[in-house]
């Protein structure tokens, strides 16, 4: 798999496949058992803890659901990375903290606790968070996931713009097709721990594939079953009747 | 939760928990002058020291003047050794009479000083040398009896 | 016949697999305790971060520790007068309730009621911020959360607990001379005399406070070690928080016979 920088990039597929995997292992946060993750220069795999530690500062993360800590305000969640990293002066933190809030559009809400947040709101003061130190690199867990109409047009162009504005690179792990496609610049699919079909938006609409088909018209039936693997019918209902 | 707030309750906390040790070490135990104020040892050899335990106090004229520190054996003499930390406040001579006592018929045993008339008093590390070892319960029981069987020969 | 040995067979394969299991885990914590110390640098450098946790630890479990101890100290001077009365040595009233409390029940009941209470919330604490992937943001903000999350709350109850062990023996002591010198009617000056003769600060204080120190190291590790390792579901939280308070018990009360039959051998 290949991501450019400056660019947009989703991986989908179903539930299960291992996407989330594949984002804690660019991250660092778990060692495969075979194969590389490259990050500009680095082997991010064979990195020690304090390099590790030393390169996820230019990363941002957005997890599912927002993984805001649930002991500090709005304010101090997204001033944490600023606190703990930089030496900066409490006035410039607070600049800066305000400016990343009016860019997702919560600075009115920089005093309220997480668990005072709607679900959309949560997740944009920790997208907010996310990039709150400039990073080059951001990753979305899911960051659809749950929310209604609005907010998911909303977190789709904050996506979209941010990546813009920072000149960082973008990586999606998704199920939400509709939304993902508005925005990204390539898609891969995985499917069981496998590279099923890439492309751009355009290509993966106008893809005959039948993997891509099924999911990106939402078809019950296809490369990916309905049924969970079980004996047949005939054997679950009239098997036992004749041995009984 | 407001810092400074926070920080007075903490503050407060330990120095409740403090006065609480202070109160246990001073109202509770024995953490009294004696033990604060400069002490000398002494030390004294008994035959038997009986049932004398190190911490037991050293009384003279009832009051406690003092505590043992440590209790050894000396196998060149077969005696017990017994070194006491005197408060620093008392001098005592140097025929002073050092006896293990009881306290009440079967309490804990404690040494007694005697005083002498002498007047060169004792030194820091000095041995007194008239001593008295411990009444032993067996002994005199033993002793009874056989002169209680003598006194029934004599009178046969 | 046969499937009676199964279930025998089984029911030892399981006993055996808990018990590796359980030493499994122990080797697990006594990592952990080396790794919080060895992060410990960042609790003491911001130590706003661990006079935070004093304060939750400590501060909010002063009103129980103190009233249990009044309590437990009232009930010794009850039952202690009852008993010695039978002797017609009631003036030792105040040498047993000082030294039941300073040596055993100071350091033993307020290390059960600080598990119960610091460290059953510890544990919920750092397992719901396990759930919330809390931990996992900010070991991705390059932040450990070992530093910053675990040893603070660690070294709060460690500094908490021998002074909740203090004041717990401190209000029992009061307790006892409530209930004996100002309810019943015991001797005064000999209640705190005959106390006084008989409780050593260096024999009886101290070795109080090293256990009540040695029982704040264990729970508070316990306390950590069992929520940073929980299951991240709303169950598995609420099992470690039953862990945490059940392994403290067991261990306050181990490690108080061993430490007790090093420290109390005999005074020759």
């Amino acid at each position: 798999m290949k991501i450019p920088r400056g660019k947009v990039v989703a991986i989908m597929g179903g539930s299960g496949c291992g996407k989330t995997t594949l984002l804690r292992c660019i991250g660092g946060q778990l060692r495969p058992t075979g194969g590389r993750v490259r990050l500009e220069q680095h082997q991010v795999c064979e990195m020690s803890h304090n390099d590790l530690y030393r390169l996820r500062r230019k990363m941002g993360v957005l997890f599912q659901f927002g993984a805001l800590f649930t002991d500090m305000s709005v304010f101090d969640n997204v001033a944490f990375p600023l606190r703990e990293h930089t030496a900066l002066s409490e006035e410039m933190i607070r600049d800066l903290v305000l400016m990343k809030l009016e860019a997702v559009g919560l600075r009115g809400a920089n005093k309220l606790m997480p668990g005072e947040l709607s679900g959309g709101m949560a997740r944009r003061v920790a997208l907010a968070r996310a990039v709150a130190l400039d990073p080059m690199l951001v990753m979305y867990d899911e960051p659809f996931a749950g929310l209604d109409p609005i907010a998911l047009g909303v977190i789709g162009q904050l996506i979209r713009k941010l990546n813009d504005a920072l000149g960082a690179t973008s990586i999606m792990v998704t199920h939400d097709v509709q939304e993902s496609l508005l925005i990204v610049d390539y898609i891969y699919f995985v499917s069981n721990g496998k590279i099923v079909a890439e492309g751009t938006p355009e290509q993966i609409r106008a893809s005959d594939d039948p993997f891509v088909h099924q999911f990106v018209h939402a078809e019950v039936e296809g490369p990916v079953h309905f049924d969970y693997p079980a004996p047949t019918a005939r054997q679950e209902f009239l098997g036992e009747h004749a041995h009984g | 939760m407001n810092r400074t707030v926070l920080d007075l309750w903490v503050g407060f906390f330990v120095a409740l928990g403090l006065a609480a040790v202070m109160f246990l070490a001073l109202k509770v135990g024995n953490l009294s002058s004696a033990h604060l104020s400069e002490t000398y040892t002494l030390q004294a050899k008994f035959d038997n020291i009986g049932g004398l335990k190190v911490r037991g106090p050293v009384k003279s004229a009832g009051v406690v003047v003092g505590r043992i520190v440590d209790i050894k054996f000396d196998p060149v003499s077969y005696e017990a050794v017994v070194s006491m930390d005197i408060d620093g406040r008392y001098r005592f001579p140097k025929d002073t009479f050092a006896s293990i006592y009881t306290a009440g018929l079967l309490g804990e045993q404690f040494v007694g000083f005697e005083v002498g008339g002498e007047e060169k008093m004792l030194k820091p590390g000095d041995v007194i040398s008239k001593t008295q070892s411990a009444v032993v319960l067996e002994k005199l029981i033993s002793q009874f009896l056989f002169s209680k069987a003598a006194e029934g020969q004599d009178s046969k | 016949m046969s499937m009676r040995m199964g279930n025998v067979a089984g029911f030892l394969r399981k006993l055996g697999h808990a018990a590796v299991e359980r030493v499994w885990r122990l080797g697990f914590a006594a990592r952990f305790l080396l790794a919080i110390l060895a992060y410990s640098g960042t609790a003491f450098r911001r130590l706003h971060l661990t006079i935070r946790e004093v304060y939750f630890s400590g501060v909010l479990s002063l009103l129980i520790i103190m009233v249990s101890g009044l309590f437990v100290g009232m009930v010794l001077g009850l039952q202690g007068y009852e008993t010695l009365q039978r002797f017609g040595s009631t003036e030792a009233l105040g040498v047993m309730v000082a030294l039941s409390l300073t040596r055993e029940l100071g350091p033993v009941v307020a290390g059960l009621l600080f598990a119960s209470r610091a460290g059953s919330s510890v544990t919920a604490e750092i397992g719901l911020m396990k759930v919330t992937e809390q931990l996992k943001a900010m070991d991705m903000m390059a932040v450990n959360p070992i530093a910053r999350v675990v040893a603070p709350r660690f070294w709060g109850g460690v500094v908490s607990m021998p002074l909740l062990a203090a004041l717990f023996s401190a209000m029992g002591v009061l307790g006892g001379w409530l209930v004996g010198v100002v309810f019943i009617g015991v001797d005064d000056g000999a209640f705190w005399s005959q106390m006084q003769a008989g409780v050593d600060f260096r024999f009886d204080i101290v070795n109080g406070i090293i256990k009540s120190f040695v029982f704040g190291i264990a729970v508070s590790l316990i306390a950590v070690f069992e929520g940073y390792d929980s299951v991240p579901t709303a169950e598995g939280v609420s099992r470690a928080i039953t862990r945490t308070v059940v392994t403290s018990a067991l261990t306050i009360l181990a490690l108080d016979f061993v430490l007790t039959s090093f420290m109390f051998r005999g005074t020759s």
